[in-house]
């Protein structure tokens, strides 16, 4: 067994673990915290295949700015009687299990039925070096210029918004 | 990047409003006086764009290594969102000041929209269809709940942002799978192998997902919950704008991705799918309709059944429905804005004045406001020689050329149908007497929208081929 191998098998174990931690914790901050950890497994996985752009984002933005959201929410919620709510909601669960057999469904169909989509840029060390943050700096110069321009402006509209709706009074 | 100076040119309203965006957030920081000075420079960088893309309809080109197209179909696009707007900020200089949201961010945001409009409809590319929409979506969100005292205006921002997040997932979802399979974001690649990639389910999964989410943004049945109250709880001029233009950009979507079925031409996989919804659309649209005493929210369940008419287009897929819905969005764009113009002028403060009582009796105290709303209100009916009936004419004519005349004649019947609560406002302004006494106040430049918008849905109609050998032009 070599070194790669060895940390896949970890951070899977870990991975799996704490996503099942997520669904069965009555205290909403000890899912969160699962969560968080969930996180950063997946941002290692990531790191194993050789995807370094994709792990820190992943770390950054959802360990990150995600979470402080979800704390804030359970912060904003009265977490006390968090049980009741959930005990004579029916729906959502079943709810909950159709959406998760779906995506499952979806994700075994494309991994054991479907040829995986003929990659335009073949070979392995493409991939690689298109996962690494010099080429996706480049890319977002070149190519992708105009959509990273009208994100800018995105941004702009999303703070100009955010300062309406929050300000107390104009003038 | 552009490479050199005709291409620059060719940019150039889409440039106009970026900048436009970026001095008009100076002046709103810098000066005191910046809500009367904002309006005008809207007001102009609208205009230039708007004439600037009609001008320049036949120099088709795609910049930026096949990311946004100009001339040809978005220019006609470009038109239709720049000129409503203006007309539409003619109508907020006095409007907004009733509705109590009278500050600079207000024409920002619009513009913004705007911007966000522009970009989808010349979008060449899965990324830009996907940040314009989000462009424009996030602009309306906040545009819908811009006076945060009123209840009213909190609820439409709410329920507007909950169901268009809830349909940005689905469009996300759906650009997932299709990249999935495609492995390219490109439209063009996507539609030269487009009938490689059907064979795959997951493509098609991913396409019916993207439409669906598309489906709450031009606010078809099932997917409708949402447009009554927003309509009724924004102000009357950002309900304009959602409705017609918004609408509008829409579609300037589903006709990029729908002409795949028109160069495929026998791949039409999803007409039973828009047949569905056109007929739910119309249907319910119009008999819904005919209940509301509210006239903001008549026009929002008028705009419903708008929809299915339009939807109608996109199940026959040829390319006189193409056409067909590109006439039908300029005339119903500015036969809208004229009538949420009228509504503008009279409503009053809290939302007064918006019911159909408060328009008994207006043809004795303002003729030409009477008679503009019959106009528009006729031509919202779909009768000839307006420009509302060319536009369902020549959807229903390219339904009964792809062999579905059984969704014609459902458009006829339900027109029908709609007849019945447009002429009630007509018969309310000539043949009822007016039971409180409204002192009617008319704002010059509310008034001169309104004839601009009553002149354009004359024009299109008395000469329809003006319009439509332009779209023509451009489509094939």
């Amino acid at each position: 067994m070599n070194l790669e191998l060895i940390l896949f098998l970890i951070l899977t174990l870990v991975a799996a673990f704490s996503s099942v931690m997520v669904i069965t914790r009555k205290n909403p901050i000890l899912s969160a915290v699962y969560l968080i950890l969930n996180f950063f497994a997946l941002a290692g996985i990531y790191l194993l295949l050789n995807a370094q752009f994709l792990s820190v984002v992943q770390v950054i933005v959802y360990a990150g700015a995600i979470m402080i959201l979800f704390l804030f929410v359970i912060m904003l919620i009265n977490t006390e009687n968090e049980a009741s709510i959930l005990a004579d909601k029916k729906p959502i669960k079943v709810f909950a299990i159709f959406i998760a057999v779906l995506v499952f469904a979806q994700i075994a169909y494309l991994i054991f039925y479907s040829n995986p989509a003929e990659l335009s840029n073949g070979t392995i060390e493409n991939l690689i070096k298109a996962g690494q943050i010099e080429s996706i700096g480049r890319e977002l110069y070149t190519t992708y210029i105009l959509p990273f321009l009208i994100a800018g402006y995105l941004l702009l509209v999303a703070t100009i918004g955010a300062i309406i709706l929050a300000k107390k009074k104009f003038e | 990047m552009p490479q050199n100076s005709q291409e620059i040119l060719l940019m150039l309203p889409h440039v106009v409003i970026g900048v436009g965006i970026v001095i008009s957030l100076l002046i709103e920081m810098y000066s005191k006086k910046s809500e009367t000075i904002l309006p005008w420079i809207s007001l102009f960088v609208f205009v230039f764009a708007g004439v600037h893309s009609i001008i320049n309809i036949s120099a088709n080109q795609i910049l930026f290594g096949g990311m946004l197209e100009v001339g040809g179909k978005p220019a006609i696009f470009n038109f239709i969102f720049n000129i409503g707007a203006a007309l539409l900020i003619l109508n907020s200089i006095d409007y907004i000041k009733k509705y109590e949201s009278n500050h600079g961010e207000y024409y920002i945001l619009i513009q913004s929209a705007i911007l966000g409009m522009m970009v989808m409809a010349g979008s060449k590319d899965i990324f830009m269809i996907f940040i314009g929409l989000e462009l424009m979506s996030i602009a309306f969100y906040v545009l819908a709940g811009i006076n945060k005292k009123k209840s009213s205006s909190n609820e439409a921002a709410l329920k507007y942002f909950l169901l268009g997040a809830f349909a940005t997932g689905f469009i996300v979802y759906g650009i997932a799978l299709i990249y999935g399979v495609s492995s390219t974001t490109s439209v063009d690649s996507i539609i030269q192998n487009f009938s490689t990639f059907t064979q795959n389910i997951l493509f098609i999964v991913g396409l019916l997902l993207f439409i669906i989410g598309f489906s709450f943004k031009i606010a078809a049945f099932p997917f409708h919950m949402w447009v009554p109250d927003v309509y009724q709880g924004s102000a009357t001029t950002v309900t304009g704008l959602m409705s017609t233009t918004g609408k509008t950009a829409a579609f300037s979507v589903l006709l990029i991705i729908l002409s795949a079925s028109l160069i495929n031409y026998n791949i039409d996989i999803f007409a039973p799918y828009f047949a569905v919804i056109a007929t739910l659309s119309m249907l319910y649209g119009s008999i819904v309709a005919i209940a509301q005493k509210n006239l903001k929210r008549m026009l929002a369940y008028s705009s419903i059944s708008h929809a299915g008419y339009m939807a109608i287009g996109l199940a026959a897929a040829n390319s006189e429905a193409f056409s067909g819905i590109i006439f039908y969005l300029a005339a119903y764009t500015f036969m809208n804005i004229g009538a949420f113009g009228i509504i503008s002028i009279i409503e009053k403060q809290n939302d007064a004045n918006t019911d159909l009582t408060a328009y008994a009796g207006l043809a004795s105290k303002s003729p030409i406001l009477a008679a503009f709303m019959s106009l528009f209100m006729f031509a919202l009916a779909g009768i000839p020689p307006l420009a509302g009936f060319f536009g369902k004419y020549y959807v229903f004519i390219s339904a009964i050329e792809a062999d579905l005349t059984w969704l014609a004649v459902v458009g006829v019947f339900s027109s029908v149908i709609s007849v019945y609560f447009y002429l009630r406002l007509v018969v309310y302004m000539y043949f009822k007497e007016s039971e409180k006494d409204i002192d009617l106040h008319i704002d010059k430049y509310s008034l001169l929208s309104v004839v601009v918008s009553g002149i354009l849905v004359i024009y299109f109609g008395i000469s329809p081929d003006s319009l439509l050998n332009l779209i023509l032009s451009v489509v094939n």
